[in-house]
């Protein structure tokens, strides 16, 4: 690395690097996506559903949420070849990242159900709507306007946490950060930039999604 | 002389204007009450005199002493004159009364604790909480929490009391027993600005009333004018209004 | 060796244990440190206590930077800074200030948000009686401000005890880098990551219901006295 930083040198790799962010973008979404899914039905599980099945989706969800997940993804992609199941990397790492998050999902989207059990009720009687007509106007507008910023806040958490799939030799930004790294050994500077390819690329994904919040639901949260 | 002159007093938050060429002047022993809607400088206007914000032009002279706002040490001299109590939130909640009585003159003022203690005691008996010394203020009511303030002021012993509508937030039966502990100090000969919407107390104890409307001094005059007789047409408009009632 | 006795070996037994109290003390020392810095940045932030603007913009360039890069491009950035300033230092002082850095930023919010949560007037009024920033906030807006602010640092606590497990990364003994030693060693990979996913779990479950009861005690507890 020497005594002099060199930014010169790594400018040349700077695009490489945005495609990376791309591929971060990627598995965040991929991540998201499934995991708002699964707690979806998890928390409905958790909040309407009867018998055993609530238990197994409690253990899920407290499993996850008290372990790391990069040790999750080892044990996907170490220790279940086992038991006969190979994974490429990506698929542990998107599987990792979904069930990650989808544990997190599931007890925010379940904060946002029982939210709204109250106001099912009081608004069917107040507004002598139909049982229809309540869900429509009234409870589906409460549970997005209560889950939109906790959900927002999520998916940058997941894109931050996709810098995990380098581990696994996975090309997204900070797995070619370390490949730039390998060539040009320009370290400290390397890895300064990435930094701050994350920093821009949570306040783009916040903007854009208070913006959404803000014209489309009228939502005047802060994203985080 | 009088104890407190302001002269041309304008202030701003930000770039809004809240107060604009201000004058007014208070007697020592002087009761003055300041009416009018809300959002019309009353609150402001305490504020600038205990220091809370700076004018932007104008002046403040209290006991012939004009008052540097630049100045720390001038900002410290010209609160230990004053003492406000505010409409809600005004005591420390992580301690009792007595404590919230006593804080100030022994850490501020740094008088003998033995005394402040005995003084806190005698103010709080004074406005009727002798049995409520270690109350803290999520036990006591919004009435109770309200004289305690007063108590709590009146131990900085200030030359002018400043009240902001310190009966606004309470329920209607609790206005009374603050209206009455106020009536007292007045009785006593304590020079108060009050800031109130009790327009029957105002007239009954007011020697000057004062209303403002849009940070400016409409207009100023005994309670039998303000009320009565009142010269400007803003004020008229506003009494009419309220006094319907 | 069975599998199992290479599990059960002493040696073995000896490594994790030592492994779980690295991480253990990587997160206390990280937090406690992180969190002493994220409260004196948030008072640099409230211009009640410091009036200097510089220190607000720093204290929110700060915040809102290190929020924003995930734990291993800040650990990378921290062991090569250090590289770069040529001091020698050990991979767990790399890995602690990494864990402050990154607790630092959380707690300058989550104080910011107490401070915040104490009604104006309470300063206002500490003010009109000349009590000086530091003695309104010890004295009056601190007492009323813990009780709002410890709950979400508990649980921020866990969730920085799981982002310790990322400094194995960078060869550091703890617990996650213990998995791997013990696959190298012949265990499989399914006792050693199950092993390690289970303390994972005892610790950040024990933690939690810590947290948990001590919100409840919070919520109970009379003010004391100032």
């Amino acid at each position: 690395m020497g005594y002099t930083l060199q930014y010169g040198q790594v400018a040349p790799y700077l695009g490489y690097l945005a495609e990376g962010a791309m591929l971060s973008f990627g598995l965040a979404a991929i991540g998201f996506l499934c995991g708002w899914l699964i707690g979806l039905i998890c928390a409905a599980i958790s909040e309407y559903g009867r018998g055993p099945i609530r238990w197994v989706v409690r253990a899920y969800v407290v499993f996850f949420l008290n372990t790391p997940i990069l040790v999750q993804i080892f044990f996907l992609y170490f220790a279940l070849p086992d038991f006969g199941i190979l994974l490429t990397s990506f698929q542990a790492v998107t599987i990792g990242l979904s069930l990650n998050a989808g544990a997190y999902l599931t007890e925010i989207q379940r904060a946002g159900f029982r939210s709204v059990r109250r106001e099912e009720r009081e608004a069917a009687i107040t507004l002598g709507f139909t049982r229809l007509q309540a869900i429509r106007y009234v409870i589906v507008p409460h549970i997005i306007k209560v889950l939109y910023p906790p959900l927002s806040n999520q998916y940058i958490l997941v894109t931050m946490t996709t810098s995990i799939a380098a581990i696994f030799g996975i090309e997204e930004l900070t797995g070619r950060a370390y490949n730039i790294n390998a060539i040009t050994f320009r370290s400290l500077e390397i890895f300064s930039i990435t930094a701050l390819y994350y920093v821009a690329l949570t306040f783009f994904a916040s903007t854009i999604l208070y913006g959404i919040g803000r014209y489309l639901f009228r939502i005047k949260a802060k994203v985080f | 002389m009088p104890q407190l002159v302001i002269e041309g007093l304008s202030a701003r938050y930000g770039t809004t204007p809240v107060l604009t060429d201000v004058n007014l002047s208070v007697e020592r022993g002087e009761i003055v009450a300041i009416i009018g809607p809300s959002g019309s400088g009353k609150s402001t206007l305490l504020r600038v005199l205990v220091g809370l914000l700076k004018p932007q032009s104008g002046s403040v002279t209290v006991a012939g002493q004009q008052v540097n706002y630049d100045s720390a040490a001038a900002l410290k001299q010209v609160r230990d004159r004053f003492a406000v109590v505010f409409q809600q939130f005004n005591l420390f909640q992580n301690m009792t009364a007595l404590r919230n009585v006593t804080i100030a003159p022994t850490i501020v003022k740094k008088r003998s604790n033995s005394e402040v203690q005995a003084e806190a005691k005698r103010l709080l008996q004074k406005v009727g909480l002798g049995d409520k010394f270690n109350s803290y203020p999520d036990e006591l009511s919004g009435g109770q929490q309200q004289r305690v303030a007063i108590a709590r002021a009146l131990a900085l012993r200030p030359e002018v009391l400043l009240l902001d509508e310190v009966t606004s937030a309470l329920d209607p039966e609790l206005v009374g027993e603050v209206l009455d502990t106020i009536r007292t100090l007045a009785e006593e000969g304590m020079t108060m600005i009050l800031v109130s919407h009790e327009m029957a107390f105002v007239r009954e104890v007011a020697g000057k009333v004062v209303f403002m409307a849009d940070g400016k001094v409409v207009e100023v005059g005994p309670p039998q004018q303000i009320f009565d007789n009142p010269q400007a047409q803003r004020t008229r408009d506003f009494v009419r209004r309220i006094l319907r009632h | 060796m069975s599998e199992l006795e290479l599990f059960l070996h002493p040696g073995n037994l000896r490594l994790i244990w030592t492994s779980f109290l690295m991480t253990a003390s990587l997160s206390v020392l990280g937090c406690g440190i992180g969190f002493l810095a994220g409260f004196f940045l948030a008072l640099m932030r409230n211009p009640r206590i410091v009036p200097f603007a510089p220190a607000r913009w720093f204290a929110i360039v700060y915040t809102e930077t290190f929020r924003r890069i995930p734990f291993l491009v800040k650990l990378m950035v921290v062991l090569f800074a250090f590289q770069f300033a040529g001091l020698n230092v050990s991979l767990f002082t790399i890995a602690v200030t990494t864990v402050a850095l990154t607790a630092a930023a959380f707690a300058s919010e989550n104080v910011r948000a107490g401070l915040e949560s104490i009604h104006a007037n309470q300063w206002d009024a500490a003010e009109a009686m000349n009590m000086g920033g530091f003695t309104a906030l010890w004295r009056v807006i601190l007492p009323q401000a813990w009780p709002v602010m410890i709950p979400p640092s508990m649980t921020y606590s866990v969730g920085l005890v799981k982002s310790t497990s990322i400094a194995s990364q960078i060869g550091l003994f703890e617990l996650t880098y213990a998995a791997r030693i013990m696959t190298n060693k012949g265990i499989s990979a399914g006792l050693a990551f199950g092993t390690i996913l289970i303390l994972y779990f005892v610790l950040c479950y024990a933690l939690n219901r810590f947290a948990a009861w001590l919100e409840v005690r919070l919520a109970t507890t009379r003010h004391r006295r100032a």
